[in-house]
């Protein structure tokens, strides 16, 4: 039954995120850590680590991963099946009614208040994996001991360097792990 | 290759869903950075190229991908080989453009279960995940900055709402999408009904 269980729960996650890329996020994090528990937080910031550096979508990538290792090569192509099949269905379906109408009025409202719902999911999302790296828990730390200085500091420099100066994601995520390797292998404790 | 709008459906089919196959695998498999790299990209292999696609039909075929749940790249290439080839030729496009990241990422998968308890690898994931906090936040930003330039009370109230609703209470996000749907069609016929006056 755990095919059904991959397949239900990304039909769902590829139902649900409007708006493309990191959309997705929030609602995989809520499947695949909260509800099912196919991956802790930590494997699921690396599952979204590695999404980073491989070709396609994030919520694709999630999918094969995820199905993978619950349910092996059949799982997996379960699960990615099960994430594009709404797409599937919507995009036809809207396809034949936008070649007869020309005008999708009522997806524009829909469009209008989804807008910053999406933007209030993600950011929740992101907020999960930063407390992570800051804190090694999802919310606040419990104590000082907890907090990360290295990685406030790291945190704190890519944000600016990446604000400032629009640097390709991908340098910022490969860069911030090799610094993070180099510590590491001068004997510095995070 | 060298085909022109003219000849697409004089192609043999299978012919035709070779090209829509191999066009839209080699995209998926060669483009990193997600759907808004991937789409202009595919705007230059269907509109440029192939010429199969004329630029105002590329253009209302991203508006509906962005309109419809689901990755922008695979809502776009679905619609594109519905455009081209009908349903069979939307099974092939999606076929394409999962098979790449589908490969990748199951084998990916299982490397990940013979390394990940290593302390080095643990060590740069960790490292990373700092990058793609980073990353994941600007993203924000950058998105709440469009979205709320427009000075809207309402859609600021939609985005306080669902923060506290999704970070606090930990309501089911589903609730909140079906919700904030709801109140942007009534806020446009409301709307609508101001303007009349």
């Amino acid at each position: 039954m755990i095919y059904l269980q991959l397949l239900w729960s990304f039909i769902q996650i590829g139902l649900y995120s409007f708006g493309g890329g990191y959309a997705a996020l929030p609602f995989i994090q809520q499947q695949v850590v909260n509800i099912r528990g196919w991956l802790t937080l930590t494997e699921f910031a690396d599952v979204i680590t590695i999404s980073q550096m491989t070709p396609g979508p994030i919520s694709i990538n999630a999918a094969s991963f995820v199905g993978r290792r619950v349910g092996g090569l059949l799982g997996s192509i379960v699960a990615t099946f099960g994430n594009v099949l709404p797409s599937l269905v919507i995009i036809l379906i809207l396809a034949a009614i936008f070649d007869r109408y020309r005008s999708l009025k009522v997806m524009d409202g829909i469009l209008h208040g989804l807008r910053p719902a999406v933007v209030a999911l993600i950011a929740s999302a992101g907020l999960s994996i930063l407390f992570l790296t800051l804190f090694g828990s999802e919310k606040t730390a419990q104590s000082l001991a907890d907090i990360s200085f290295y990685a406030v500091i790291l945190f704190a420099i890519g944000f600016i360097v990446l604000r400032r100066k629009r640097i390709n994601p991908i340098l910022i995520i490969v860069g911030s792990g090799l610094i993070t390797l180099i510590f590491y292998f001068l004997g510095f404790n995070f | 290759m060298t085909h022109t709008t003219e000849n697409y459906k004089e192609l043999s089919k299978s012919k035709l869903f070779w090209i829509l196959f191999s066009s839209t695998f080699t995209l998926s498999a060669f483009t990193f950075g997600g759907g808004y790299v991937i789409v202009p990209l595919m705007r230059k292999t269907f509109v440029e190229k192939l010429k199969w696609i004329d630029d105002k039909e590329m253009i209302d075929i991203i508006a509906i991908a962005q309109s419809a749940p689901g990755p922008m790249a695979i809502n776009t290439s679905i619609h594109v080989g519905y455009k081209i080839a009908k349903i069979p030729g939307a099974l092939v496009t999606v076929l394409g453009s999962v098979l790449p990241p589908l490969i990748t990422l199951t084998l990916i998968s299982y490397i990940y279960d013979l390394i990940k308890d290593n302390e080095g690898v643990k060590t740069l994931f960790f490292g990373m995940s700092i990058g793609v906090a980073i990353v994941i936040l600007d993203a924000v930003i950058t998105m709440a900055k469009t979205v709320f330039k427009t000075k809207n009370i309402l859609l600021y109230l939609i985005g306080i709402v669902s923060f506290v609703a999704i970070y606090f209470l930990k309501i089911n996000i589903v609730a909140i999408i079906i919700g904030s749907a709801l109140i942007g069609v009534a806020s446009l016929y409301l709307k609508k009904g101001d303007s009349k006056k």
